[in-house]
């Protein structure tokens, strides 16, 4: 529909340069720029070289999204941008080329919570959230059990990682085993060939009295290791497909249990999955059986999708132009450690000095009635 | 012609518009943790005292450092992003050059020193204010102290460090005005300015934080 909200996002949280733009919950441009081969030396993201990628990515990366959108800039009605969480040097990046590129454009900014956005984008694959949604977000730099009543205002948290997350799990054992970085699409697919009942590894959390919805896979990445070393020190074999797939049986039953045993404690009919793990064939699999089971509809993205871009950031950006949220002042700040229940940052109600009155025009109308 | 100047390669957030004749308004503030935060706001308020829109500008300067990472690259970002919009050249100076032409010294030889943190100075040496004789670089100052024996020096790296820069004076921070009024005299003597890229001068420090790693299925 023509008069849904044509906004652009951009995404540096991490170190994927991500400009998205999304016109209502249709996606028209995912560009995406990844200094990930140059982290991949050190085993995880330096954020100096993040942040300098970020730098250098940006405007082409723009310059791609509009092109591939097939729309022009001045037809956006609205820039939205994470502003957190993430690296702090990295968010600035994406913070500063936003509000420039807004206020030069005209255009109405929205700092949004880049947990919020990895909801969102389910928006994208599968058309309106419903209300509410439980999500369940695992990378490597997330692993939370979160309630969504309302994407743009009201998102609670239900449970997150005590220790380590997920993604960071499978990265440390990929280097155990020496499958290099990033862990969880080598994991996965060593997996694919492996037993995954061949080692008992260990359930974090999983007692009566351990909290419902948090989640631990610091005990399990000792485990795992140790569990390695131990026939590596005996000098046999490392069955690799075996491990591999024994862990991952180990992280992903116990987020599929969690979930959905959130969903059915709260009365919550449809469970999303998002986030860089959420690519891992084998969580989609049994996050689908449980659901099944349990009477849950599940809804996970394409992986594209899943991993961090700018479509997720334009997706919430468009649906806060469409509930006509507050926009973010012109000092907007990144902040590295935005709360989720923050899932965007509105300006402290004195405007902005330049004229958007057009924009403000369009999202009076309830655009997805 | 309308330049609009910017730099947070120092501790100054400065933004400045310069008609190709004079500066028309500008804006300084110090504070090294919130260039994020001050730059576009500054922007906003120079282009109203000016009466001017952002539309008007016909080319950006940006001070492309040597300067601290995470501040260098909000101006940089800014200038490109804003170039992008417009439609108009973004043009790169020295951070340096432009604290060299406000010192406004015609005999030099002289040093520019700004805080590059760690205990060590960014630097170059002039013969004039216009004029730099040495590519910009990062030093501890006692081991630069033999090659800077004796010259004046302007800039916050040399106030820090007297006993390497005994004759240090203002200005402390470049300001975006003298920048611009720089920017425009090389630009009307149909000089090339440099590329808006950051001057980094160090390679990146590859300390992976703790917690923060990411699994990116392709
Ligand atoms: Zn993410």
């Amino acid at each position: 529909m023509a008069d849904e909200p044509l906004v652009l996002g951009i995404e540096t949280s991490c170190d994927e340069t991500g400009v998205g733009i999304v016109r209502g919950t249709t996606l028209l441009a995912d560009a995406i720029a990844s200094s990930v081969d140059e982290h991949a030396r050190f085993g995880g993201v330096v954020p100096e070289v993040a942040s300098r990628a970020h730098l250098e990515a940006m405007v082409p990366t723009i310059d791609r999204a509009l092109k591939e959108a097939g729309v022009s800039a001045r037809d956006l009605d609205g820039i939205a941008v994470t502003a957190g969480p993430g690296l702090a040097g990295a968010l600035l990046v994406g913070v500063s080329a936003a509000k420039s590129y807004a206020y030069a454009l005209g255009k109405p900014l929205y700092g949004v919570n880049h947990l919020a956005s990895h909801i969102c984008v389910d928006q994208l694959e599968h058309g309106p959230l419903p209300e509410p949604t439980m999500a369940l977000l695992v990378s490597g730099g997330h692993s939370s059990l979160l309630l969504s009543a309302d994407i743009t205002s009201d998102v609670r948290p239900m449970g997150a990682t005590i220790d380590d997350a997920a993604g960071e799990a499978f990265d440390k054992i990929a280097r155990v085993l020496n499958l290099g970085f990033p862990g969880g699409p080598v994991i996965d697919r060593y997996a694919r060939e492996g037993d995954p009942a061949a080692i008992s590894f260990p359930r974090g959390l999983t007692g009566p009295r351990d909290p419902a919805y948090d989640f631990s896979f610091s005990g399990l990445k000792t485990a795992v290791a140790r569990w390695i070393e131990a026939r590596r020190a005996a000098g046999e074999e490392v069955p690799v497909r075996d491990v591999a797939a024994s862990f991952q049986e180990a992280v992903v039953d116990v987020l599929t249990r969690k979930a959905v045993r959130a969903c059915k404690d709260q009365g919550v009919d449809h469970l999303m999955i998002g986030g860089g793990v959420a690519a891992n064939s084998r969580l989609r699999a049994l996050a689908q059986e449980r659901c099944e089971a349990a009477g849950i509809r599940l809804r996970v993205p394409r992986p594209k999708l899943c991993t961090d871009n700018g479509a997720m950031v334009a997706a919430l950006g468009a649906e806060m132009v469409a509930r006509n949220r507050a926009a973010s002042d012109w000092d907007l700040s990144a902040d590295s450690s935005l709360p989720v229940t923050d899932p965007h940052v509105p300006g402290r109600g004195h405007g902005h000095s330049h004229d958007h009155d057009h924009v403000h025009e369009v999202s009076k109308e309830n655009l997805y009635s | 012609m309308l330049l609009l100047a910017l730099d947070t390669a120092t501790p100054a957030v400065t933004v400045a518009l310069h008609d190709g004749t004079d500066v028309i308004a500008s804006s300084s503030q110090v504070d090294a943790r919130r260039h994020g935060e001050l730059l576009l706001p500054a922007v906003d308020r120079v282009l109203a005292e000016a009466g001017l829109k952002l539309e008007a500008v016909t080319g950006v300067v940006v001070g492309i450092g040597p300067g601290p990472y995470t501040g260098l690259r909000v101006g940089l970002m800014t200038a490109d992003t804003f170039g992008l919009a417009l439609g108009v050249p973004v043009h790169g100076l020295c951070t340096l050059d432009g604290l060299a032409y406000a010192a406004d010294i015609a005999e030099g030889p002289f040093v520019v020193a700004t805080d590059a943190r760690r205990k060590e100075v960014y630097w170059a040496t002039y013969a004039d204010s216009r004029t730099r004789l040495t590519d910009p670089a990062v030093d501890r100052p006692a081991d630069i102290a033999e090659r800077v024996a004796g010259l004046p020096a302007v800039g916050a790296g040399a106030l820090l460090y007297p006993d390497t820069f005994p004759s240090a004076h203002e200005p402390e921070h470049v300001s975006a005005a003298a920048l611009a009024a720089l920017a425009a005299e090389r630009l009307a003597a149909g000089e090339e300015l440099p590329a808006p890229r950051p001057l980094y001068l160090r390679r990146p420090d590859a300390q992976v934080p703790k917690n923060y790693k990411v699994v990116t299925p392709k």
